[in-house]
This record gives C-alpha cells, sequence and structure tokens, in this order.
C-alpha cells in the first residue's frame, strides 16, 4: 500500500520534473498533516478506478461495436433490461461509496484542523490576524510580532488562532496542510507540522479584494537552535506594535513587506476579536440573561 | 432626481471597459437597425414578444442563452488571455476590472445562460412530450421569460452603465457588504439575481403543476420519458431552492440599502449564515443545471440507439435520489469553515452518496447503446463526449467531497477545473445536445451536422486543453481568481489553458456557421413528417414547427416510448372522425410590461432614484391588476380551421427497424412496471 502510494509521485517526478510538478507543494508535502491529506487524495482516487475504468472502456466498447454502419454487434431494440446489471451498478457504486464513507469518517476526525497535534515536542502558539492584503503573526510566548513572516522550529506542532480583522479571507500553506476559514470576531483553528527545515509560500486563498493576488507571505521551519536566533533577531527590532502602529498596520496595503515587531499591545488578539463582538462580552454567555 | 447616477458612471476610465461598453452598445443599435430596416417590429411585437406559446416562450429562453453565452465567453477569454501573461507583471488588466470579469462570467453563466438555455428546452419540449396543448399558466410563463430577460439586462447595461460587483459570482459578505463595496456594483449584482430569480421561481412552479396536471391520458409518471421526468424534478428543485436565494440576496439587500447587520462584521452580523442560505440554494442549482441535461441525454442516447432506454425505472429513482440529495449536502461548499469534525464528514458522506445514482445513470446509457445500432448524429457525439468527460468530473468531486482532502483543494483552480468539468460537459454539453436534437421540431428544418460536428470537436478539445492543467495547478498552490501571480512554475500551464479557451471560441463560431448553414440551405433539411429521427417519445408526434395547440387530438398513451408504440400499432395518421374546438389563451403584451418594470424598478434601485423606483413598482402592481381582471383571455380556433390544419400535414412513416412483436404481447411487460402513481 505504501509503495502504491507513493507511485504516482514517482511517475509525476519522472514525467513531469520539467513541468514544476516536481516541486508542487501538494504532491510534494513537507509534513505529516499535508501528507495524510494528499495520500487520503490518491487512496480515493484508485478506489474509484474501479467504477472509471470500465466506463472508458464500456464506452469504447459500445460505441464501436453496436455503431449502426458496420458495427458487428448484435440488435435487440426492446432490450432494456437485466436485473443483474441494474444490481451491479447500483451495488458497486454503492461498495465503493461505503469504503470511501468509512475512509472519510476516520480520516475526518484524524485530520480535523482543531484537533491538537500530539508530540514529544510541546507545541507553539502564533496567532494569526489576516489583514487587507498581508498576514500579522503574533508570538504570545516571545512577546513578539511579524507580518507577512512565519517562522517556527521544525518537528514542533504549530498551533494557530486565526481571526480576521477585515472580510473573509482563508489561511493555507499547501505544503503542510489544508487550510481554514479567518473571519472577524471568530478563531478558528489550524494545528500544523513540518518535518524538516525548509521555505514554503502561504497565503490567503479566499478572494478578499484588490491586493488579493500579492496576499502571501513565507513560512521557515528552521532547527531549533536557528529558531532561537530569528527570535533575537525579531527582538531587535526598533519597531513596537502598539495602538497606533497597530492602526496603521490595519490600512489596506498592497504587497506589504515583511515587519518585526519587538513587541506588541498587550491582548492585541483578542482586542482584535473584541472589536467585533455584538455586545461587549461573547453573545454566548448573554443569552441567559 | 437621477440618484447616484452622472456623468461618471460612463466607463471613460479604461479603454477596455470603454470597448466593451462600445460593443454593447453597438450590438443593440445593430439589432435595432436591423428590425427596423426588415419593417419587422410588428411581427415580432405581434408574433414573439406578446407570445403566451410555450414554443415560442422556448425559443426566445434559447436565444438569450446563446446572445449570454456570447458574453459570458468574451469575459472567460479575457481571463485566460489575462493569467497567460501576468506572471510578475499586471498584464493587461488592473485588479477591479479583472474581478468584474470573473463575477459577471459566473453570474452569467449560470443564471443567465444555463437557466435560460435549459427552461426554453423545458418549454419547448415537456408540455409536447406529455401530450399536453400547453402549460399550465402560460401567462405566468411569459412573466418568468421577461423577469429573466430583465436580469440579463441589468448584468449587460452595467457593462455601459456604472460597474459590475466585484465579489465573485457568490457574493460573499462582509466583502459584498456596503462597507467594503460601496459602489453600485454588488447592486447590480443583488437586482438581476432578484428579479430573475422571480422569474425562475415561477418557472419551477409552473413546471411542476404542467407535468403533473396536464399529461396526456394514461401517461402514469412511470410512463414518462426521462427528459419531463427532469424536469419535474428540477422544477421542485427550482420551486424549493430559489426561494433561499431570494431572501439572502433580500436580506444583503437590507444590510446594503437600510443598514441592518444580517451579514456585517461585528453588530450581531454574521457572515456564516450567508454562506449556508447562499449554499442552501446553490447546491440544489447544480442539480438543476445538471439534470435537464441528464433528460436530454436519455433521450438522445436512446432514440439514436434505436433503442428502448436501458433501466427506466432505476433511472427514474436516481434521478429522484439526486433531487432530493441535493439539498443535503450544501456545507460542502465550506468545509474550511471551522465546523466540526461530525458535521464535516455527515456532510461529505452525503455528497459521496449522490455519487452513487449518478454512476448508475452513467451505466445506463452506455447500456443503451449496448444491443443497439448508434446513429452519429451531433447530438449523440455530444452525449457520448458528455460520458467519458464528466465521469472525470465526477472523480474530482468525490476527491472534493473527502474533508481532509478539501482543506488541501479548496478555492483552488482544482476545485475550478472541478465544477467546470461539471457545468460543461454535465449541463452545457447536454443543452447543446437538446439544441441539435429538438431544433427540427421548433423550427420544421434540420441543423446542419457537419458543422454541429466540427462545433463539437473544437469544444471538447477546447475543453480538455483549458481545464486540464488548471487540475494540475491546483495540486501546484494556484488559487482562483488571481489576477497576477509570481510562480514561474504556473505560466506554461496558464498558456495551455489559453490555447484551450480559443478551441472553444473557434467551437463557438463553427455553432454560429451551423446556425448560418442550416437557414440558408433550409430547404433541404425540411423535416415534413415531424419525425426526422424516428423518435420514441410524443414530442415527434406532432407536426414541425407544431399547431399551436400541438395535438389535434390529445393521444391516448400505452408505454413508456409512447410514440414509438404508436407507430408499432399503427396510429399514427390516422384522422379523427371529427375534430373538435380548440381553446388556446391570448397573446399578451403584460408579460413583456412587467419585464421591463422589473429592469426600471431594478435599475432605479441600483442608482437610488427613489420615485423612478416606486413608480415602477406601482406600475407593474397595475399591470397585474389590469390583466388578472380581464377575463376575455382566451380565443378559439375552429375545428374546420383544426381540420384544416391536420389535413395538410404528413405523417411519420418510420417505422422502428424491428421485429416487431407478437401480437398481444405488451411491450411494456418487459419492464417492471410500479403500478400507477
Amino acid at each position: 500500500m505504501r509503495r502504491l502510494r507513493t507511485l504516482p509521485v514517482f511517475l509525476a517526478a519522472i514525467a513531469l520534473s520539467g513541468c514544476g510538478l516536481g516541486t508542487a507543494p501538494i504532491l510534494n508535502p513537507k509534513g505529516p498533516i499535508a501528507l495524510a491529506e494528499r495520500d487520503l487524495l490518491f487512496t480515493a482516487f484508485y478506489l474509484m478506478l474501479i467504477v472509471v475504468i470500465p466506463v472508458f472502456v464500456l464506452a469504447a466498447v459500445f460505441v464501436w461495436r453496436y455503431r449502426a454502419s458496420g458495427g458487428k454487434g448484435q440488435y435487440k431494440p426492446d432490450w432494456s433490461y437485466s436485473a443483474g446489471i441494474d444490481a451491479l451498478i447500483w451495488l458497486v457504486p454503492a461498495l465503493i461509496v461505503a469504503a470511501l464513507g468509512y475512509l472519510l469518517w476516520t480520516t475526518t476526525h484524524k485530520l480535523d484542523p482543531y484537533k491538537a497535534i500530539t508530540g514529544t515536542q510541546n507545541p507553539i502558539e502564533v496567532q494569526v490576524v489576516a489583514q487587507d492584503w498581508k498576514w500579522l503573526f503574533i508570538y504570545p510566548e516571545y512577546g513578539i510580532a511579524t507580518v507577512n513572516e512565519l517562522a517556527f522550529p521544525q518537528e514542533r506542532p504549530l498551533s494557530l488562532r486565526i481571526t480576521s480583522d477585515t472580510v473573509m479571507n482563508s489561511f493555507m500553506i499547501p505544503a503542510l496542510g489544508g487550510q481554514i476559514y479567518a473571519m472577524a470576531g471568530m478563531t478558528s483553528r489550524l494545528h500544523l507540522i513540518a518535518d524538516e527545515p525548509g521555505q514554503f509560500t502561504g497565503r490567503n486563498t479566499m478572494f478578499s479584494g484588490d491586493g488579493f493576488a500579492d496576499q502571501h507571505f513565507q513560512a521557515y521551519s528552521m532547527s531549533n537552535s536557528d529558531f532561537d536566533s530569528w527570535v533575537q533577531k525579531v527582538r531587535q527590532s526598533e519597531t513596537a506594535l502598539d495602538q497606533s502602529a497597530y492602526a496603521t498596520l490595519a490600512e489596506p496595503s498592497v504587497a506589504h513587506g515583511v515587519e518585526y515587531y519587538s513587541s506588541y499591545e498587550s491582548d492585541l488578539f483578542e482586542t482584535i476579536l473584541a472589536k467585533y463582538a455584538a455586545r461587549p462580552a461573547h453573545s454566548s454567555t448573554m443569552t441567559d440573561q | 432626481m437621477l440618484g447616484k447616477l452622472t456623468i461618471d458612471a460612463l466607463p471613460f476610465y479604461s479603454w477596455v471597459a470603454m470597448a466593451g461598453a462600445g460593443v454593447t452598445v453597438f450590438g443593440g443599435l445593430i439589432v435595432v437597425a436591423l428590425i427596423t430596416y426588415l419593417g419587422a417590429w410588428r411581427y415580432l411585437w405581434t408574433e414573439w414578444l406578446t407570445s403566451v406559446d410555450h414554443k415560442k416562450i422556448g425559443i426566445m429562453y434559447i436565444v438569450l442563452a446563446l446572445v449570454m453565452l456570447i458574453r459570458g465567453f468574451i469575459d472567460a477569454i479575457m481571463m485566460r488571455a489575462q493569467q497567460a501573461f501576468a506572471l510578475n507583471s499586471d498584464g493587461y488588466l488592473p485588479p477591479e476590472h479583472f474581478e468584474q470579469i470573473f463575477t459577471s462570467h459566473g453570474t452569467i453563466m449560470v443564471f443567465f445562460m444555463a437557466m435560460p438555455f435549459l427552461t426554453g428546452l423545458f418549454n419547448i419540449v415537456a408540455p409536447q412530450q406529455i401530450g399536453a396543448r400547453d402549460v399550465a399558466f402560460p401567462f405566468m410563463n411569459s412573466i418568468s421569460l421577461w423577469l429573466t430577460a430583465a436580469g440579463a439586462g441589468l448584468v449587460l447595461v452595467s457593462l455601459v452603465v456604472g460597474k459590475f460587483s466585484t465579489a465573485g459570482w457568490t457574493g460573499y459578505p462582509p466583502y459584498s457588504g456596503i462597507e467594503f463595496n460601496p459602489g453600485v456594483g454588488v447592486d447590480y449584482w443583488l437586482w438581476a439575481l432578484l428579479v430573475s430569480g422571480v422569474g425562475s421561481t415561477m418557472t419551477g412552479i409552473n413546471f411542476v403543476v404542467t407535468i403533473l396536471k396536464k399529461r396526456a391520458p394514461g401517461m402514469t409518471l412511470m410512463r414518462m420519458p426521462m427528459f419531463s421526468w427532469t424536469t419535474l424534478v428540477v422544477s421542485i428543485l427550482i420551486a424549493f431552492a430559489f426561494p433561499a436565494l431570494t431572501v439572502v440576496a433580500i436580506q444583503l439587500g437590507l444590510d446594503r440599502y437600510l443598514g441592518f447587520h444580517f451579514f456585517t462584521n461585528g453588530d450581531g452580523g454574521n457572515m456564516m449564515n450567508f454562506a449556508n442560505l447562499l449554499w442552501i440554494w446553490g447546491h440544489p442549482e447544480v442539480y438543476i443545471l445538471i439534470l435537464p441535461a441528464f433528460g436530454v441525454y436519455s433521450e438522445v442516447v436512446a432514440t439514436f440507439s434505436g433503442k428502448r432506454l436501458f433501466g427506466y425505472d432505476s433511472l427514474v429513482y436516481a434521478t429522484g435520489c439526486i433531487g432530493i440529495l441535493s439539498f443535503t449536502v450544501w456545507l460542502h461548499h465550506f468545509f474550511t469553515m471551522g465546523s466540526s469534525a461530525n458535521v464535516n464528514a455527515f456532510f461529505g458522506i452525503a455528497t459521496m452518496i449522490i455519487a452513487v445514482p449518478t454512476g448508475v445513470k452513467v451505466f445506463d446509457w452506455l447500456f443503451t447503446m449496448f444491443r443497439g445500432r448508434i446513429v452519429f448524429h451531433p447530438s449523440m457525439y455530444w452525449t457520448i463526449g458528455f460520458i467519458v468527460t464528466f465521469v472525470i468530473g465526477g472523480v474530482s468531486g468525490v476527491l472534493l467531497a473527502l474533508p481532509p482532502a478539501d482543506y488541501l483543494m479548496h478555492n483552488s483552480t482544482f476545485l475550478v477545473a472541478h465544477f467546470h468539468n461539471m457545468l460543461i460537459p454535465g449541463a452545457l454539453f447536454g443543452y447543446l445536445a437538446g439544441m441539435n436534437y429538438w431544433f427540427p421540431k421548433a423550427f420544421g428544418f434540420k441543423l446542419d451536422e457537419t458543422w454541429g460536428i466540427r462545433a463539437f470537436w473544437f469544444w471538447i478539445i477546447g475543453f480538455y486543453l483549458a481545464f486540464m492543467p488548471l487540475y494540475v495547478l491546483g495540486f501546484m498552490g494556484m488559487v482562483r481568481r488571481m489576477e497576477h501571480y509570481n510562480v514561474a512554475e504556473w505560466q506554461p500551464y496558464l498558456m495551455v489553458a489559453a490555447v484551450g479557451a480559443v478551441f472553444v471560441l473557434i467551437g463557438i463560431a463553427c455553432i454560429a456557421m451551423q446556425l448560418y448553414v442550416s437557414v440558408r440551405d433550409r430547404a433541404q433539411a425540411v423535416d415534413a413528417t415531424g419525425d426526422p429521427w424516428n423518435g420514441r417519445t410524443l414530442e415527434w408526434a406532432t407536426s414541425s414547427p407544431p399547431a399551436p395547440y400541438n395535438f389535434a387530438v390529445i393521444p391516448q398513451v400505452e408505454d413508456i416510448d409512447a410514440f414509438a408504440d404508436m407507430k408499432r400499432r399503427g396510429v399514427v395518421g390516422v384522422h379523427p372522425d371529427r375534430y373538435e374546438d380548440i381553446t388556446m389563451p391570448k397573446s399578451t403584451g403584460a408579460g413583456v410590461m412587467l419585464g421591463a418594470g422589473g429592469f426600471v424598478l431594478g435599475f432605479a434601485m441600483i442608482w437610488h432614484i427613489w420615485w423612478l423606483a416606486a413608480l415602477s413598482l406601482v406600475g407593474a402592481v397595475a399591470i397585474l391588476i389590469y390583466r388578472a381582471s380581464n377575463d376575455d383571455d382566451e380565443f378559439t380556433i375552429p375545428a374546420t380551421e383544426v381540420e384544416a390544419i391536420e389535413n395538410k400535414r404528413q405523417f411519420s412513416t418510420l417505422k422502428l427497424p424491428t421485429d416487431l412483436p407478437q401480437p398481444g404481447t405488451d411491450p411494456a411487460a418487459e419492464q417492471p412496471m410500479p403500478g400507477n402513481i
């Protein structure tokens, strides 16, 4: 099974290495989440070939054999039912869907983006804010913040809390795994992990206006020591993300460069969330009053 | 006086926009000039615009669809051209213009190309197929047409006066809200949807009633041709799904016009409700577009295989299953919104279950060809092309139904490729097959087959070239709606896709040539019998084009393939002892005027010209009351005139090339018939 799953990657690598597929992030994932999501894609694809290949073969054979001009097939104009065929064409797809359904149920639970990754190392939490048209990353553990650059240690689970300070966005790093929407006033969760050091492109996948095409960022997974020096580098920045700096940053800007902030306004993420709360407190706690 | 409308609304800001406006205005002027030159205004008004004849309404729907197909395709090829060259550059379209184009492309193709096309086919075919003389509500049918045309008109006008929406055809808030989109673009989109949506809802109601109440004697539901079955199921879907769209559009309108907070950021608004309501309409809508094409394929494959449809019962139940299940899967459009794993898994499995009846249908069509005698008419080309191509779209659809796979592919070009793979072979190919198949019924002469087959080849090659690269680009991390990009590896694929669009362009030109050549040579392709393909269902029992009343004598139905059965029994072309007077609805200009009222109301609301909006609303209500209080809305065709028309007819002499069944054996008995429903 393992070999079977890597086969298309192998074929793709040979046949299409000149066409950029060798580096396609979905086909060449850099973390176990993305790998599991991709493998599910392949397994389901193979299962469906059980139905797809007969369709291609039957279409070709029937069209050739029963063509009016010289086809060899026997003509039976009133033949219109066969219980055997009827049973087969309902049951085979149904069985495949049952198998896929089982696979779907288990993998959907296993790969739930809200589910924390259990590993040997404790997760690193990053708060992510979608803005027009850039990404703000806040590191509560380290008291720093960045724009359009997300660094984290390899093999350490990345635990993301995501919201939006503008329209609906969708956060994704294709090489590491699937996406989740970012919506104002709400927190969504995404858990990712990288196997190896590397640089990956992440982006907003949900159209959000004029600067959408440039709303991408670089994500870096690195060794623990490299990460420590990266944190030091950010801490040495002379800019702090105070209230007025945040207000300026939140203004729409296209193709915004990377920014480092050595500190940020306390509870910044919560403040951004609270801007959109219907009432001072969360509405769910208000309903009983 | 004119609300927000000023001279700045004209597109002097960009040469591309000005060219688009110029072509629209110029095209409109040419049509007006041509009608005037031919002195055809009176003819057009009395014979067409005011007609409540379902066949003429159907033809007008399809003319609208073909015009909008060209407009929607121009949008498509402009996007392909932009993306082919916009590597690390801005291309020739600024972001705002590109956004209007992808929004209008989707809006036009779904609401003003596909919807009118399938409604047109319903109109031309369904009443004849069930042996009826008209739809249940002919006047309402005319209103539906003109409200749809009014919506299409609003989209076309947005190219000249003001701008169209930039929010995508789904118009997700909060981006489409007043805070982020204060211009008139989203309002154009909203009013086009609202006005045409009312028309579509009425179409749905009309055809549910028509099919349930107006079938010929003996035509039980389980003897109804497949196209009529899909018409029934789709009409039910329309009647239940479109109200959700109307409600969500009104809610967004209240947000935009009156400061409500249904979907705003903050103040209690929540965009997730929009996503849910939109797709509660939007997913059934997919099947509203596809099932009519399935109906066409069922008719075409049986006729051109010279054989009964395989597994009729299975096809009926599969259609019903798809109709019901289509309301249970809407959440798969936003697996990435953060629902729990249980919810996502439920909707994922529901989605995959739809693949079962759909797969059954594909095999039923294949086994209809089995032991048949296949004639390669253009409509059969479209059908076979569909079967092979649609399966690929089905596979990508099941992949996207797996939530964890969807997390990777959502919003990517893989998704774009998937839904085009469903809607081009799954819907449009079917409509074109239907056009080739039923054209002689509507006009009395056949379409040219050579140009029809050329059109098919350019379309299908163009389809593969345009969309297979988008599947690959999805794996490479490209997302939809990008005005430019900085990944060099994507560009070769986008160039191939652009070449594909050129092939499709040639395919469209071939369809235009086909129409031109067929009209030019119509004398050689006359269908005198009304049954050019040795058809099996009742619409081939009428003359081509049919008399206004379709059937002088309502036929008695005894089999699923009613007309094939009648030919076999030798009861075709037998004149009755005496004809009877036939009462038909009178033409009325009220439908056109209501459409005009809808257009003016929409335009006035878009530009905040409140007095005009009030005036058009009052006018529309007045027309409705006036028309409703007019009891003199029918006329009688006397029996002598019916007899004169019928005596001129030639009847089909074609016989099924079959070993005729022994006298006394009922061909219907070969098949289990689950009673009279």
